[in-house]
C-alpha cells in the first residue's frame, strides 16, 4: 500500500508541475504579447544563448557530419562495394533529425542549465521576490526575453549547425574517401526539398519551448540553497533532453503525417 | 494604516500562521519579535503581496489585498519598500541600476532626475559615490545600506525590515538601527520591522508585538514589553532557555 501511495503522490507532483510549467509559458506569451519588451535585455540574450552557443554547436555538428560521412561510406561499401548516396544521408541526416536535436541538446545543457541556475539562485537569494515589490513582474523582466531569444536562436543555431555538419561530411567525402565534389553536392540537391528543411526547424522550435519552459519553471520553483539551485539546474538539463528526444519521435510521425519532409 | 485579521497561513502540514491579528498605526514603528522560523518572515510576505493567506484579511489604508488581483496588488505595492534579510541586490546590476531599479519601473521620472534621486538616496545612508559598482564589490553591511536605498528610492509609505541587523558585525548593526530611526523620522515613514536582535527591538520601536506558535501572543512600547508578566514574552526577551518556550538541543 505504501508504493502505491508513493506512486500517487508522485504522479500528482508530476501532473502538478507539467500544469504549473505550462501555465507559466502562457503567461509568459501572454506577457510578451501584453507588454512593450526591453529590447537591450532580449539582444543582451540573444548573444548569451545564441552567438555564445555558436562555437560547441559548430563543433558538434562537425563531427557528427564528418561520422555521418565515413560511417555512411563504409555501410554502402560494404553492400554495394563502393561508398554512395553519401551526400543524401548526410542531408537528410543532419537538416531532419540530428541538426535539430544535437542543437536543442547542446542548448539545454549549455543555456537550459544557467538559466536554470541563475533564476534558482535569484530566487534563494529572494531576487525575485525582490522584483515583485519593485514593482516588476519577474516572468515578463525575466523569462519573456529568455523566450523570445531561444525561440529565435534555436533555430537559427540548428540552420547553421546543418551547414556545417554538411560541410564536415563534405571534407570527409571528398579529401578522405576521393568521391567527386560535385557527387556529394548533386546527392544533396537531388533529393533534398525545402520541407526537409522545415521539418528540422518546426522541430527546434518545439525544441526551445521545451528548454526555456523547463529551465524557467525549474528556475522560479527553486528551494532549498546552493543544493536546490544544483539540483533545479540538474532537474533542467535531464528533463529538457528526454523531453526533446520523446517527442521528437511524436513531432517526426506528426510532421510526416501532415506531409512536411 | 495596517489592519490584519484572522489571518491563517500553513505550508502542508506545518501550520505556520493561526489567527494573526495585528494593527499597524500610520508614522510608527513596529517591531516583530520572534523566535527563528516562527513566521515572522512570511508575516510581512502577505503584508506586501508576495505570500496569499489561506485565510483572513489585510487592509492596507482600507484597501482589503487580500483578495486583489496582480494589476490591483501593484498599484497597492507602490506604497511598500522592502529590505530583505540578505539584501537580495540584483547581481546583474550596479548599485546605481539596483536604486534606480523601482524608480525606472514605477515612475515616469526622466533619467536625470532619476540618477539625482539615486544620487541622495545613497547619500542619505552614507555611501556616496559608488553607483558603478557590483553587489559582489560590496561589504554585507554596504549591500544592507544599499538594498535600504534601493527601499527608500520610490519613497514608499510603508518599509518593511525583515532581519535587518542579522549577519553583520555590531558596530554595524547599530549603525543600520540609527539609519532605521533617521529615515522614519525624516521621510515620515511606517517601519514594520521583523527582527529576534533585543536590543535593536528596544532601540528603534514605538511598539513591539512578539509572534509565538503563529499568533500575536503580546504587544506594547518597549517599556511595557520589558517589565511585562506574559513569561513566553519575558523569556524570550531576555534571552533565557528555562520558561514555557521549549527549545530542543537534539531532535532525537
Amino acid at each position: 500500500m505504501k508504493i502505491i501511495g508513493s506512486i500517487g503522490k508522485k504522479f500528482i507532483k508530476a501532473s502538478d508541475d507539467i500544469g504549473n510549467a505550462f501555465l507559466m509559458l502562457v503567461k509568459t506569451v501572454y506577457s510578451y504579447i501584453s507588454y512593450k519588451q526591453d529590447r537591450k535585455n532580449i539582444i543582451n540574450q540573444m548573444i548569451q544563448i545564441g552567438v555564445m552557443s555558436v562555437p560547441v554547436t559548430a563543433l558538434t555538428s562537425v563531427f557528427t557530419g564528418m561520422v555521418l560521412a565515413l560511417q555512411t561510406a563504409y555501410s554502402t561499401r560494404n553492400i554495394f562495394n563502393e561508398p554512395i548516396y553519401i551526400g543524401s544521408v548526410v542531408g537528410f541526416s543532419m537538416v531532419k533529425e540530428l541538426g535539430p536535436v544535437l542543437t536543442a541538446i547542446v542548448v539545454a545543457g549549455r543555456v537550459g542549465a544557467a538559466i536554470a541556475a541563475e533564476l534558482g539562485t535569484m530566487k534563494v537569494t529572494e531576487q525575485i521576490d525582490a522584483l515583485y515589490t519593485l514593482g516588476t513582474n519577474p516572468i515578463k523582466y525575466l523569462a519573456v526575453p529568455r523566450f523570445i531569444s531561444i525561440v529565435v536562436m534555436l533555430p537559427i543555431l540548428t540552420v547553421f549547425a546543418d551547414i556545417i555538419g554538411i560541410i564536415g561530411g563534405f571534407f570527409v567525402s571528398v579529401y578522405k574517401l576521393g568521391i567527386a565534389a560535385t557527387v556529394y553536392k548533386n546527392d544533396i540537391l537531388d533529393y533534398m526539398r525545402v520541407e526537409d528543411l522545415f521539418h528540422g526547424l518546426i522541430k527546434s522550435v518545439f525544441f526551445a519551448l521545451i528548454i526555456v519552459t523547463v529551465a524557467c519553471y525549474k528556475g522560479f520553483n527553486c528551494e532549498g540553497g546552493a543544493e536546490g539551485v544544483g539540483r533545479a539546474t540538474t532537474q533542467t538539463v535531464v528533463i529538457s533532453m528526454v523531453m526533446i528526444l520523446v517527442s521528437d519521435y511524436f513531432l517526426t510521425a506528426l510532421l510526416v503525417l501532415f506531409g512536411i519532409g | 494604516m495596517i489592519r490584519i485579521v484572522d489571518l491563517h497561513k500553513s505550508f502542508g502540514e506545518n501550520n505556520v500562521l493561526s489567527g494573526v491579528n495585528l494593527e499597524i498605526k500610520d508614522r510608527e514603528t513596529i517591531t516583530i519579535i520572534g523566535g527563528s522560523g516562527c513566521g515572522k518572515s512570511v508575516l510581512i510576505k502577505h503584508i506586501v503581496g508576495l505570500l496569499k493567506p489561506a485565510s483572513g484579511n489585510i487592509f492596507v489604508d482600507e484597501t482589503e489585498i487580500t483578495g486583489l488581483n496582480e494589476k490591483s496588488l501593484s498599484e497597492v505595492q507602490r506604497n511598500f519598500g522592502f529590505l530583505f534579510q540578505g539584501a537580495a541586490l540584483f547581481d546583474s546590476l550596479t548599485v546605481g541600476d539596483n536604486v534606480a531599479f523601482g524608480l525606472r519601473n514605477l515612475t515616469e521620472m526622466p533619467a536625470e532626475k532619476i540618477s539625482q534621486k539615486v544620487k541622495k538616496c545613497l547619500s542619505m545612508i552614507g555611501l556616496e559615490g559608488i553607483e558603478q559598482m557590483k553587489p559582489s564589490e560590496l561589504s554585507g553591511g554596504m549591500k544592507k545600506r544599499v538594498a535600504l536605498a534601493r527601499a527608500i528610492a520610490t519613497d514608499p509609505k510603508y518599509i518593511f525590515y525583515d532581519e535587518p541587523t542579522t549577519g553583520i558585525d555590531p558596530i554595524m548593526a547599530d549603525v543600520i538601527n540609527d539609519l532605521i530611526i533617521y529615515l522614519q523620522k525624516s521621510l515620515d515613514i511606517t517601519s514594520i520591522v521583523v527582527t529576534h536582535d533585543m536590543t535593536s527591538a528596544y532601540k528603534i520601536s514605538n511598539r513591539i508585538a512578539m509572534l509565538y506558535d503563529g499568533k500575536i501572543i503580546g504587544i506594547g512600547t518597549p517599556d511595557e514589553i520589558k517589565k511585562t508578566e506574559n513569561q513566553y514574552v519575558k523569556q524570550f526577551t531576555t534571552g533565557s532557555s528555562v520558561g514555557p518556550i521549549k527549545m530542543k538541543v537534539r531532535e532525537r
